[in-house]
C-alpha cells in the first residue's frame, strides 16, 4: 500500500480534475445541517463538520431510485413492458467516515446474496470509489470500536485520508482508490514515517471513542428467549414509530416498490421503507403480524442485534455511528437496548455513558 | 426545577401506592443532554426514575391515545394539558381515566439552538434557576434561560395546566405581553414568489420519516392519508410535490386543534420548522373565531360547529 | 451481466376463468411473449411469482399450474387490493409481466416414495392444485395421496371440474368438504377442515407427510388435530404468507426472525416454524 501526500492547496484543483471522470459526492453544509450529497460543479466538500446527518448510504442506495420505465401508450409496441434504467457513471464519495464506509460491507451481505443479486445496489456500489476521511474527533455517542469498526477503519474504503493540518495523507487501499488519486493528479509520495504516524493517530482516535456496548453474548442467547424478553414494553413505550432511526441509519436497507404514472409514461421506483411503520407488514386481509408498536420496536433491535448476528455470524448490523442515539426524538438509545439484550439472563448493570 | 421532580415523584408514589392509578406516564432522565425519555411507572418503588426539567418537550398527551387502562396518572405541562382536553373532546381518552399531574411550565430548552450555539459537542446541560450552563470538551457557557427557550415556549400564553387533579407547584405567571404571531406575519408579508422559495427551502431536507406527525397528539388517524393505498392520494418518493402535500395537508388536519406544543419541530431529525404551517392556522382560528384549542371541555372546536352568524358565505 | 431479478417476463393473458360464485376469484392463464422465457421460468409446485402490472405494481401469487403442464402458467387471484382489483378488470389479450419463479417449494425430493396428505382451505388451494397435478403426472413416485379441501360453500370451491375428475379416480383419495350447504345434490362432506381431517386423514407414520395451506384460522385448528393424530412436526409442511415487495430476499418486508418468507419460504415445516417468532 502506498501513501500519497496531498497538499491542501492542491485539494480543490485535484477535485476539479477528478470531476471530469467522476461524479463527486461529499459532506456539504445545507442550512444548519451537514449532509452527504452530490457536489455542484467546482464545489468542494466541507471536511470540518461533524459526521453528516444522513449517512453516505444514499450514494449507493438513494432514498428513491428508478428501477424501470414504462409506457402505457397503446400505440407503443412495447407498451406495458418494463425497461431497465441505465447504470450510473463512475462516482466518488469523498470524506466518507470509516463507520459509514463499513456499513456498505454489512449491507452488501443482503444485496449480494450467494444466489440472487440486487443489480441496482451492486452497480451503484461498483461505480463508486470510497475516499474516507479518518475521524479524529469522535462524538460522545460514537461506539464504532465496539461495533466492528473504528475511526480509522479501512474496510469498505478505497482510500483513507488523514488530516495533518496543511496536507492530507492518502493511504491507498485498493486499485480503484489508486486510480482515483491518479486522476486527481495527486502523486507526491508521503514521507517514509507517514504510515507509522497514521497508526499512532489511529490509536489516539480509538482511545477517544469513550462509549462502548457489549455484544459478546448476543449470539449465544436463544433467539426466541430474547424475542420473549421482559424488557420490550419498557424499551418501546416512548417510541413514536417514526422513521428517524431507520432513515438516518447507514445499515438499514428495507425498501418499498412503487409505480408512478404521469399521463402515459411511468416509472417503477424503490423508496426506503421502515419497519417502524405499521403499513410495512400489513396484509391485504387486514391482518398485521407486527400491528403493535412494541412488536415493531422489537423487530428493529432484534434485526440489528440478533437476527443479523445469527444469519451472518459476523457481528451486529450496526457500525456505531450514533445517529439514531442523537436524533431519536424520544431518546431510545440502542446502546442501552444492546446492553439489555446482551445481558439478558444475567444481572448486567447498564454502563451507557 | 428539582422541586418539581421531587413533587412529581411524591404524587406518583402516592397514586400508585393507594392504587388510585395503574400507571403514571412521565419522563425519565435521558442518555443524552436535553433529551428526556417518555416512560411509564407502575410501581411506587420505581417512581425515582421520574424527572422534570426543561428537556421534557415531547407532548405526553400523545401517549394517552386509545389507552384502555381504567386509571392513568399523567404528567402534564400547559400544552400537554390542552392536548389532553382535545383528546377528551375527540374521544381518544376519557376524563375519568385520568389523574392529571399538572406542571406549571416556564418553557422547554431549545436543544437545537443550544447545540448550534456551542463551540463543540454539548456533553452536559444544567439548569440552575434562570441560568442554563452548557458544558462540552474544553468549554462552558452560560445562557439566560429565557433566551434559549423553544420558539413556541417563548411565545406561550398557557404555561399553566388548564386541567389538572394535582399541581406540582404554584402557578407561574403567564406571558401576556409576548407577540405570538410575529413569525407568521413575517411570512404573510412575503410575496408569492418569496413564499414559494421560503417553503421550498424549508422542506428541502425532509426525509418523510413522519417524526412530526407521529410526535403530534392530534395525528392519531388509524391510517394517515399518506399511507392510504386505495386510493393512494400521495406518492411515496422524495418528489417535492408529495413532500409538500404531506406537510400542508397534515397542517390543515390540525386546524383549530393545534396547541403549538412544538413536539413536531422538536422531533424532526433534520430541524425543519413545520410548526409554521400549523401556527398560521392556529393564528387564523384565533383571529377569526377567537378560538384557542384545548382550553375548555365544554366548548366544541370551531371546525365542528356551525353558527348562523358565520362570516363565510360558502356555508349558507 | 447479472440478470435483473426485478425485471418481469412480459406475458399475455390468454384466458380468464371465474372460479367462485362471488366472482372474487379468477384464474389467469398466461403465455410468455418470448417463448424462450418459459424455459427460464422453470418452477416447482409450491413456488410463487410476482404478477406485475405497469402503473399499478406487483403482487405475489402462488403458481397454480404445474410444471408438467406446458405452454402456459396459471394463477388464481383473489380480488383484494390495488393490483388484484386492476387485474380483475383486465381482459384476455392484455400484456403484463410475471417475475419468478420465487421462493422454495414443497419438499418434493423428501416426499418421493411417501404418502402425502394435502390439506387446503378456501382460495389458498392454488399451489396445492399445482402439487396434485404434479403428483398425478408422476403418480408412480408417490405412495397414497389424500386431499382434504374445504370451502365455505360448494360455489366457493376452486377448480370444481378438476375436483370432480379427481374424485372419479381411484389413485387419489379426495375428501372435499364445505362448511355448510342447502344444496340437496351435494354428495361430499359437510364440516370444517379440521373435523374432516380428524375423520379422514390417514394415521401418522414415518412415511406420511401433511402439506397444509389455508387461512390462519384453518391452520390454527387443523394443527392440533394433526398433533393428536401423531404427526411429527417435521412431517407437517406449511406455506406461509406475509406482506412482500421484492420477492427475492432484499427488501425485508416479509422477514420472520432471520428468515424471509419470500426466499427461505414460503414453505416451512412446523418444526422450523416452532423455532421462529410468530410474526406471520
Amino acid at each position: 500500500m502506498t501513501c500519497i501526500k496531498i497538499d491542501k492547496q492542491l485539494w480543490a484543483q485535484g477535485l476539479a480534475a477528478a470531476e471530469a471522470q467522476y461524479r463527486l459526492f461529499g459532506p456539504v453544509k445545507q442550512g444548519a445541517l451537514y449532509q452527504f450529497d452530490a457536489l455542484a460543479a467546482g464545489q468542494t466538500p466541507d471536511l470540518d463538520g461533524p459526521n453528516t446527518r444522513t449517512s453516505a448510504r444514499a450514494v449507493v442506495y438513494p432514498q428513491s431510485e428508478v428501477l424501470f420505465e414504462y409506457s402505457l401508450d397503446s400505440r407503443d409496441p412495447e407498451a406495458h413492458v418494463l425497461k431497465e434504467t441505465p447504470a450510473p457513471a463512475p462516482r466518488a464519495a469523498l470524506a466518507v467516515r470509516p463507520c459509514d464506509a463499513y456499513s456498505f460491507v454489512l449491507v452488501r451481505r443482503n444485496f449480494e446474496a450467494p444466489d440472487v443479486k440486487d443489480v441496482y445496489w451492486l452497480r451503484n456500489y461498483a461505480a463508486t470509489v470510497f475516499v474516507g476521511l479518518a475521524c479524529d474527533r469522535p462524538c460522545s455517542t460514537c461506539f464504532c470500536t465496539s461495533a466492528g469498526c473504528g475511526p480509522y477503519h479501512e474496510e469498505g474504503l478505497d482510500v483513507l485520508l488523514v488530516d495533518e493540518e496543511n496536507h492530507y495523507l492518502a493511504k491507498t487501499i485498493t486499485d480503484k482508490g489508486a486510480a482515483f488519486l491518479q486522476t486527481a493528479g495527486w502523486r507526491t509520495p508521503a514521507d517514509p514515517e507517514a504510515e507509522a504516524r497514521i497508526a499512532q493517530r489511529r490509536s489516539a482516535a480509538e482511545a477517544r471513542v469513550v462509549s462502548t456496548v457489549p455484544t459478546d453474548r448476543l449470539a449465544q442467547i436463544p433467539q426466541l428467549e430474547l424475542y420473549a424478553a421482559n424488557f420490550w414494553q419498557d424499551v418501546a413505550f416512548a417510541c413514536i414509530n417514526c422513521g428517524t432511526c431507520t432513515y438516518l441509519c447507514p445499515t438499514c436497507w428495507c425498501f418499498d416498490i412503487q409505480d408512478e404514472t404521469r399521463g402515459n409514461q411511468g416509472i417503477r421506483l424503490r423508496n426506503w421503507d421502515s419497519c417502524m411503520f405499521p403499513l410495512f407488514t400489513l396484509h391485504g386481509s387486514g391482518h398485521n403480524p407486527r400491528g403493535q408498536k412494541v412488536q415493531r420496536v422489537r423487530q428493529r433491535f432484534m434485526h440489528k442485534l440478533k437476527y443479523y448476528v445469527d444469519k451472518y455470524g459476523d457481528g451486529i448490523q450496526c457500525v456505531g455511528c450514533g445517529r439514531c442515539v442523537q436524533y431519536c426524538p424520544v431518546n431510545i438509545d440502542i446502546r442501552r437496548v444492546c446492553e439489555l439484550m446482551n445481558g439478558y439472563g444475567q444481572n448486567a448493570a447498564c454502563k451507557v455513558a | 426545577m428539582g422541586a418539581y421532580t421531587d413533587k412529581i415523584r411524591e404524587i406518583a408514589g402516592r397514586l400508585l401506592k393507594d392504587c388510585q392509578v395503574e400507571m403514571v406516564i412521565g419522563f425519565r432522565k435521558g442518555s443524552m443532554p436535553m433529551m428526556n425519555e417518555p416512560c411509564f411507572v407502575t410501581r411506587a418503588d420505581a417512581v425515582d426514575q421520574l424527572v422534570w426539567d426543561g428537556s421534557c418537550g415531547i407532548n405526553l398527551a400523545n401517549y394517552l391515545t386509545g389507552r384502555t387502562e381504567a386509571r392513568i396518572g399523567v404528567v402534564a405541562k400547559g400544552c400537554d394539558s390542552r392536548n389532553i382536553v382535545t383528546h377528551i373532546i375527540e374521544n381518544k381518552i376519557k376524563r375519568e381515566q385520568l389523574t392529571i399531574i399538572g406542571v406549571p411550565c416556564t418553557g422547554m430548552i431549545d436543544k437545537r439552538r443550544l447545540k448550534n450555539l456551542a463551540p463543540g459537542e454539548v456533553l452536559a446541560v444544567e439548569e440552575d434557576g434562570e441560568r442554563v450552563v452548557v458544558r462540552g470538551d474544553g468549554f462552558e457557557t452560560v445562557h439566560q434561560r429565557r433566551e434559549v427557550l423553544q420558539a413556541n415556549c417563548a411565545v406561550c400564553h398557557h404555561r399553566n395546566p388548564v386541567i389538572h387533579d394535582e399541581l406540582v407547584g404554584d402557578p407561574v405567571s403567564e406571558q401576556t405581553e409576548v407577540d405570538r404571531y410575529a413569525d407568521v406575519r413575517a411570512i404573510e408579508g412575503l410575496s408569492a414568489k418569496e413564499k414559494w422559495d421560503y417553503f421550498e427551502a424549508l422542506l428541502a431536507p425532509c426525509l418523510r420519516c413522519y417524526a412530526c406527525r407521529n410526535a403530534c397528539p392530534l395525528c392519531y388517524c388509524p391510517t394517515c392519508f399518506v399511507d392510504e393505498a386505495m386510493p393512494q392520494w400521495v406518492g411515496k418518493s422524495q418528489n417535492p410535490v408529495d413532500v409538500r402535500t404531506f406537510h400542508f395537508l397534515r397542517a390543515y388536519h390540525c386546524a383549530g386543534r393545534c396547541t403549538d406544543c412544538g413536539s413536531c419541530e422538536r422531533a424532526c431529525p433534520v430541524g425543519i420548522n413545520m410548526r409554521l404551517f400549523t401556527k398560521k392556522l392556529e393564528k387564523d382560528a384565533y383571529e377569526m373565531w377567537g378560538w384557542e384549542a384545548g382550553l375548555s371541555l365544554e366548548q366544541r372546536p370551531p371546525l365542528d360547529t356551525y353558527r348562523p352568524e358565520d362570516p363565510e358565505p360558502f356555508i349558507k | 451481466m447479472q440478470p435483473n431479478p426485478y425485471l418481469p417476463y412480459p406475458v399475455r393473458i390468454d384466458e380468464i376463468t371465474i372460479e367462485t360464485e362471488d366472482k372474487n376469484l379468477k384464474t389467469f392463464k398466461f403465455s410468455f411473449l418470448d417463448p424462450a422465457d418459459e424455459e427460464k421460468f422453470a418452477y416447482r409446485p409450491g413456488q410463487f411469482a410476482e404478477l406485475s402490472i405497469a402503473g399499478k405494481g406487483e403482487i405475489p401469487i402462488g403458481i397454480a399450474s404445474s410444471p408438467t403442464e406446458k405452454g402456459f402458467v396459471k394463477f388464481t387471484v383473489n380480488k383484494v387490493g390495488l393490483v388484484t382489483s386492476h387485474l380483475h378488470k383486465m381482459k384476455e389479450g392484455d400484456v403484463m409481466g410475471i417475475r419468478g419463479p420465487l421462493g422454495n417449494w414443497y419438499p418434493w425430493d423428501l416426499l418421493a416414495g411417501k404418502n402425502v396428505v394435502i390439506i387446503g382451505g378456501g382460495f389458498a388451494f392454488t399451489t396445492l392444485r399445482s402439487s396434485i397435478i404434479y403428483m398425478l403426472a408422476n403418480r408412480e413416485r408417490f405412495g397414497d395421496i389424500h386431499v382434504i379441501y374445504g370451502a365455505r360453500t360448494p360455489g366457493m370451491l376452486l377448480y370444481r371440474q378438476e375436483l370432480a375428475a379427481w374424485e372419479a379416480r381411484d389413485d387419489i383419495h379426495m375428501h372435499i368438504t364445505v362448511d355448510a350447504t342447502q344444496d340437496p345434490s351435494w354428495k361430499y362432506n359437510v364440516g370444517f377442515v379440521p373435523t374432516i381431517t380428524d375423520q379422514k386423514a390417514p394415521a401418522a407414520d414415518e412415511n406420511t407427510y401433511a402439506i397444509i395451506c389455508g387461512p390462519p384460522i384453518m391452520i390454527k385448528f387443523t394443527q392440533p388435530v394433526l398433533d393428536a393424530r401423531g404427526y411429527a412436526h417435521d412431517h407437517i409442511v406449511m406455506s406461509l404468507e406475509n406482506r412482500m415487495k421484492c420477492g427475492i430476499g432484499m427488501c425485508s418486508h416479509c422477514n420472520v426472525g432471520q428468515y424471509f418468507v419470500c426466499k427461505d419460504g414460503p414453505v416451512f415445516t412446523l418444526a422450523q416454524l416452532n423455532a421462529m417468532p410468530k410474526e406471520y
